[in-house]
């Protein structure tokens, strides 16, 4: 039972960081209708900027996280316009496809920077704590708060501001959204900054508790997507719900399979969860 | 440099059959799938296993590992074909992912990441270079029997109906088509292809080890498919062989920048190729060779019927 409970606390806290991406992609999904797959890569892209700013420059970790956000956002907007958006009038699969392209680039640009080693960020070991007899690690335990209030803040700015209710203005029918006066460029570069931005402070998250390489992004990505189209791609609290399950299912599945089948789960979910919901459990809202 | 010609064109031909199998999934049918390198690295594994540990010959293995794919790709069908677009891509992107945690971790069957070693390669009698020649021969003679058999299938009904589904399942659905059965051939032929291409591939680099997984391939292939020009057999192999060039062009262009590491010399290659994927993409989004057009003439009616799209091979949204 308690290792049960323990399994759950890590799965929670695992899949916080997954809903986190998840949301980015789902985001981006929304208003955009295209699956950016270098997401990847701006995981891993926060992951490194957060080693720049924390390990390099010595900054705390705090602002770290804040640069990695808005770099990482940064990265995404240009990378997005300069290769991905040209191609969205041939549709949704060219982008996807030009997006693995863009994944490329961005992880070798990373890679040719620092090579291929593990590098750790700043940060003091610690001791895990004991609560109720579950051992949980203190980063992992921050990181759990981070990301809640990230995502938290994030709803606020989305029901409640002017730029949130164009941007699901937009999501909802984007013609519609035009003749009423909103930008579509505008709102389709913020939903990108967002995603993007998302993505990367999962990725300086998890380097905080872990450690960066170029290949941080891809290792977690097949999870990231799993939870954004178990919850229904372009869905925000689907994205919310299916990180949080398939973190949560991930860390179950070590009770009855090795732990080397571990990013298997999240595939083995959707493919079963996709057979009875086609759309994904929270529906999509462009069908 | 005769025998590095020797084997980048036999590489070169083996993932032209990547490149036509998926042509008739994804070209053809329609289903876009990021999944191709598990066919291809189930069929290696097969034969390999089945010349290795069964000792039987490398026919055997590579028609076992053929039909093991195929049987595979008939498999896939049931967790895929329901799936729209970006569900599917992220749905068989998975499926290869598995199939590569699996051949990392089922070590008493696949050896894990050490690999299985001496795997037999056919007795062609010679030296190193009567062999290479040899099987970069045997290579080109399936490439052209398979683009022969590809052409074969896009001229005929089969291959119309494909397009169709294509362009518009639920229209050729409406039509009488069994959509379903259609489909699960595409996935079947195309996957046993991709087998058949890693039979070739294990029987002659006689090693085999879960990098058979590595992502480059992918895009390798869907890059020779976009330049080529998507649904069309002929542009698949002369992407394949542009791809190529680009991709060995890169080893020297990047070796020739003084002061590097191996592993930024591996990057920059890998980033020019990212960078000619988007190019391309961008500049010649129908490829290099766009599929034909095929137009019909219009049926002599009244207006209404006029309006009717009759265009099939085109579609209003290019790789969609």
């Amino acid at each position: 039972m308690n290792q049960i409970a323990q399994l759950a606390a890590n799965g929670l806290m695992a899949g916080a960081l997954l809903a986190l991406s998840a949301l980015g992609f789902n985001i981006i999904f929304a208003v955009l209708r295209i699956s950016n797959f270098s997401i990847a890569a701006i995981i891993t892209v926060g992951g490194y900027v957060g080693f720049i700013v924390n390990t390099m420059l010595g900054l705390p970790i705090l602002v770290s996280v804040v640069v990695a956000f808005l770099a990482a956002g940064f990265v995404g907007v240009v990378s997005d316009h300069i290769a991905l958006k040209p191609l969205r009038r041939y549709g949704p699969i060219s982008v996807a496809i030009a997006s693995l392209g863009v994944n490329m680039i961005l992880e070798n640009i990373v890679r040719f920077g620092f090579g291929n080693d593990m590098r750790s960020l700043d940060v003091p070991a610690q001791r895990d704590w004991l609560i109720a007899g579950l051992r949980i690690g203190p980063q992992q335990f921050y990181n759990f708060i981070v990301a809640t209030v990230v995502m938290i803040l994030l709803f606020g700015l989305l029901r409640f501001t002017r730029i949130g209710k164009a941007m699901r203005a937009v999501a909802d029918n984007p013609s519609l959204a035009d003749i009423k006066g909103i930008n579509p460029t505008h709102v389709a570069q913020l939903a990108v900054f967002l995603g993007a931005g998302l993505a990367g402070m999962t990725g300086i998250l998890l380097s905080l508790d872990t450690a960066v390489d170029p290949t941080m992004g891809m290792r977690m990505i097949l999870s990231v997507f799993a939870g954004a189209v178990l919850g229904g791609l372009g869905s925000i609290p689907g994205a919310v719900a299916g990180g949080l399950l398939i973190g949560l299912a991930e860390e179950m599945s070590l009770l009855f399979m090795p732990v080397a089948y571990r990013s298997a789960i999240g595939f083995l979910v959707i493919v079963i969860a996709l057979l009875f919901f086609p759309r994904g459990i929270f529906g999509d809202r462009t069908s | 440099m005769l025998s590095y010609l020797l084997v980048i064109s036999t590489f070169t031909a083996i993932y032209a059959l990547l490149a036509l199998g998926l042509n008739l999934m994804w070209g053809m049918a329609g289903m876009v799938n990021l999944g191709i390198l598990g066919y291809y690295a189930l069929g290696g594994y097969v034969s390999a296993l089945i010349t290795v540990h069964l000792g039987y010959p490398i026919a055997v293995g590579m028609i076992a590992g053929t039909l093991a794919a195929a049987a595979f790709g008939a498999a896939s069908c049931i967790g895929i074909v329901k799936l729209r677009d970006d569900y599917l891509a992220i749905v068989t992107l998975g499926f290869a992912e598995i199939m590569r945690v699996a051949s990392e971790n089922e070590i008493s069957i696949t050896n894990g990441t050490d690999g299985i070693g001496q795997i037999p390669r056919p007795a062609f009698f010679g030296t190193e270079t009567v062999f290479n020649i040899s099987y970069l021969g045997f290579c080109i003679l399936a490439v052209v029997v398979v683009l022969l058999g590809m052409e074969l299938i896009r001229t005929a009904p089969l291959g119309r109906v494909l397009r169709a589904i294509r362009e518009d399942a639920t229209v050729a659905r409406t039509a009488g088509k069994d959509i379903l059965r259609f489909q699960v051939l595409a996935l079947t032929l195309g996957g046993g292809l991709m087998g058949f291409a890693g039979c070739l591939y294990v029987h002659y680099i006689t090693y085999l080890s879960p990098e058979i997984f590595q992502p480059q391939l992918l895009i390798y292939v869907f890059f020779a498919l976009i330049l080529g020009g998507r649904g069309n057999n002929w542009g698949a192999l002369v992407g394949t062989v542009l791809v190529m060039i680009l991709v060995e062009g890169t080893r020297f262009v990047a070796q020739a920048v003084p002061g590097l590491t191996a592993v930024q010399v591996g990057a920059l290659r890998a980033l020019i190729i990212g960078v000619g994927l988007v190019v391309v993409m961008q500049w010649k989004p129908q490829g290099l060779f766009p599929e034909k057009k095929r137009s019909y003439r219009q049926p002599q009616s009244s207006g209404e019927m006029q309006s009717a799209n009759n265009v099939v091979g085109e579609s209003a949204q290019p790789y969609s």
